[in-house]
């Protein structure tokens, strides 16, 4: 089975967001970055589906030249190669714009199977996979918690709102979005990191894909939310902290 | 502005979220001076679209056919193209649940369009629709605006607006109207099967007067025991956010925000819970949230009344001892 993994760089969970002064994205030059921990499962699960149907891994990764870290580390963990689709002004592209070029990036790549992971840590859309398969032209299926192939069809849990789970079955090609906490993925071995050196990246200028640039939305200013609630903060040593918000919560809140 | 609703139901059953934002579509409706339409999608829902013409809006289309019985993405799509290519709205607003985000991106790229999902909220300002909606986890909010030609598509997640709002219809009842759509078998490639749910459900956490509630900040499995018996101490509950569950720490049925539970107690306890915005959705109506961080921008304190930025290591034993003197 020939397999896709979408695999995003996202800035690192602990790193410090600031504004940039236009205010329409953070400031990208100070912090960390990391990849989107919800791929991280997608990749675990192509691996998975490798190593049980044989085939190939391929990690695809859209952004500036630091994304290909992104892609060194997943094949470090076992993908065969690399796509890197450069372009430094990534953040700019709206869910369908991405979509478009990742599109164009793998279409002669004729892949089985397409995975992502079910959004991504920054902007959150979480439409990349649904997007991707309808400019393919296949089938797909989102928070996807197990994945059964066989015959050129899958047979996948998804999973719906409020406890409740869906068997749904769709065939081959196709593209499948996945749930969070679906496996535990691994880690690179020393041996997978010597390894990934020999590995192939493709890198694509995302300019040549011959993809419109026009957007169908735009982010005019991003900004810390405003409180709905004024919180009050309670310092001290430990032992205060403890007696004073029990204090509140006892008298002033009455909940305990 | 022509507005078109699309609401959710499964087997019968309303997916309540569709009255939040209706709520959202009739408040854009009166603001902008437009019209609001609402559909109902699937087979045998008349009774569902009587109960949706029952409120304000200007008509109530009935979306019925064979393969719209059981939910597929190929199958809601295409019907609602139609719809949409038929009606032509210039707005379209979903509620943001789980199948709206497996059909609606796709729906919106077959029309060549793109959709802002996941809104909390929207302003008009001077003839301008923008979409607030947050980012980076819920640490930052975002305004997102439709540049380009309607239809514009967006959905709005669920809380953002309140479903008692409303409003019911002024004359009794909204026209119903049945519309039509060409739909083949062979167009849908996803079989749906059977719908089931897995755990038993123990524990109904929306009973529990008081939630202790553990995240990642709690780093590993050993340390829950420490948040169980100050739960315990409390009169509470331990319940958790969503990655604890997916690494098994606790059980799926203990987890609190849009993929579990959502519950508001008297009191929420947060230990550890950086807040991101699927979390949070399952717990801010808690009448008081209390929450532990070692992180003073964590978005948890956005909602919270009373806030300990400090180590929950620390504290946490802290609060067993002060519980334990009386």
């Amino acid at each position: 089975m020939k397999i896709g993994v979408c695999v995003k760089q996202v800035p690192a969970k602990d790193a410090p967001l600031a504004i940039t002064e236009g205010g329409t994205w953070i400031r990208e030059s100070d912090i960390g970055f990391e990849t989107n921990e919800p791929d991280t499962y997608a990749l675990e699960e192509a691996l998975r589906l490798k190593e049980k149907h044989n085939g190939e891994v391929v990690a695809i990764s859209m952004g500036p030249e630091r994304a290909k870290q992104t892609i060194k580390e997943a094949l470090a963990k076992g993908a065969d190669r690399g796509i890197h689709i450069a372009d430094n002004e990534f953040f700019k592209l709206d869910p369908l714009g991405s979509a478009r070029s990742l599109a164009a990036a793998v279409q002669k790549e004729n892949f089985d199977l397409i995975l992502t992971g079910l959004q991504s840590d920054d902007q959150g859309f979480g439409q990349t996979g649904v997007l991707l398969a309808e400019l393919l032209g296949r089938p797909h299926a989102t928070i996807i918690m197990a994945i059964e192939a066989a015959d050129g069809r899958l047979k996948l849990k998804r999973e719906l709102e409020a406890g409740w789970f869906q068997w749904v079955e769709l065939p081959l090609p196709a593209v499948i979005t996945i749930q969070s906490g679906i496996n535990k993925p691994r880690y690179a071995t020393l041996k997978g990191i010597m390894a990934a050196k020999k590995k192939e990246i493709a890198t694509v200028e995302r300019s040549s894909l011959g993809v419109a640039d026009a957007q169908t939305q735009e982010i005019e200013r991003i900004y810390v939310p405003q409180k709905t609630k004024k919180t009050e903060f309670i310092a001290g040593s430990p032992k205060e902290i403890a007696a004073k918000l029990i204090e509140k919560l006892r008298h002033e809140a009455r909940v305990i | 502005m022509k507005i078109l609703l699309i609401t959710e139901q499964r087997e019968g059953q309303w997916n309540k979220t569709s009255f939040e934002t209706l709520a959202a579509a009739q408040q854009i409706a009166q603001q902008a001076k437009g019209t609001l339409t609402g559909v109902v999608v699937g087979k045998g829902v008349a009774t569902l679209a009587d109960v949706l013409a029952g409120y304000q809006l200007d008509e109530v289309l009935l979306l019925e056919h064979d393969l719209l019985e059981k939910y597929t993405p190929d199958g809601f799509s295409l019907a609602l193209r139609q719809v949409i290519e038929s009606a032509k709205p210039e707005l379209i607003l979903l509620p943001h649940t789980y199948q709206v985000r497996d059909f609606a991106p796709k729906l919106a790229a077959s029309l060549g369009k793109g959709m802002i999902g996941d809104c909390t909220g929207y302003r008009y300002e001077g003839g301008k629709l923008i979409f607030v909606r947050q980012m980076f986890q819920g640490r930052t909010s975002a305004d997102v605006v439709f540049t380009g030609e309607a239809p514009w598509i967006a959905s709005f997640q669920a809380g953002a607006f309140r479903p008692d709002l409303a409003a019911k219809h002024a004359a009794g009842k909204a026209p119903m109207r049945p519309v039509g759509v060409e739909l083949k078998p062979e167009q849908i490639r996803t079989k749906p099967l059977e719908l089931f749910r897995e755990a038993k459900q123990v524990v109904d956490l929306t009973q529990a007067p008081i939630l202790v509630s553990v995240g990642r900040g709690i780093k590993a499995p050993e340390n829950i025991a420490m948040a169980e018996k100050l739960a315990k101490l409390l009169g509470g509950e331990i319940s958790a956010s969503r990655p604890i569950c997916d690494e098994g720490w606790l059980p799926m049925e203990r987890q609190i925000g849009s993929s579990g539970q959502t519950v508001a107690p008297k009191l929420y306890l947060a230990l550890g819970i950086s807040g991101a915005i699927q979390h949070v959705v399952g717990m801010k109506g808690s009448r008081t949230i209390a929450a532990i961080n070692k992180d003073q921008n964590a978005p948890i304190f956005e909602v919270a009344d009373y806030g300990v930025v400090g180590d929950l290591f620390e504290v946490v034993p802290a609060l067993v001892e002060e519980l334990e003197k009386k």
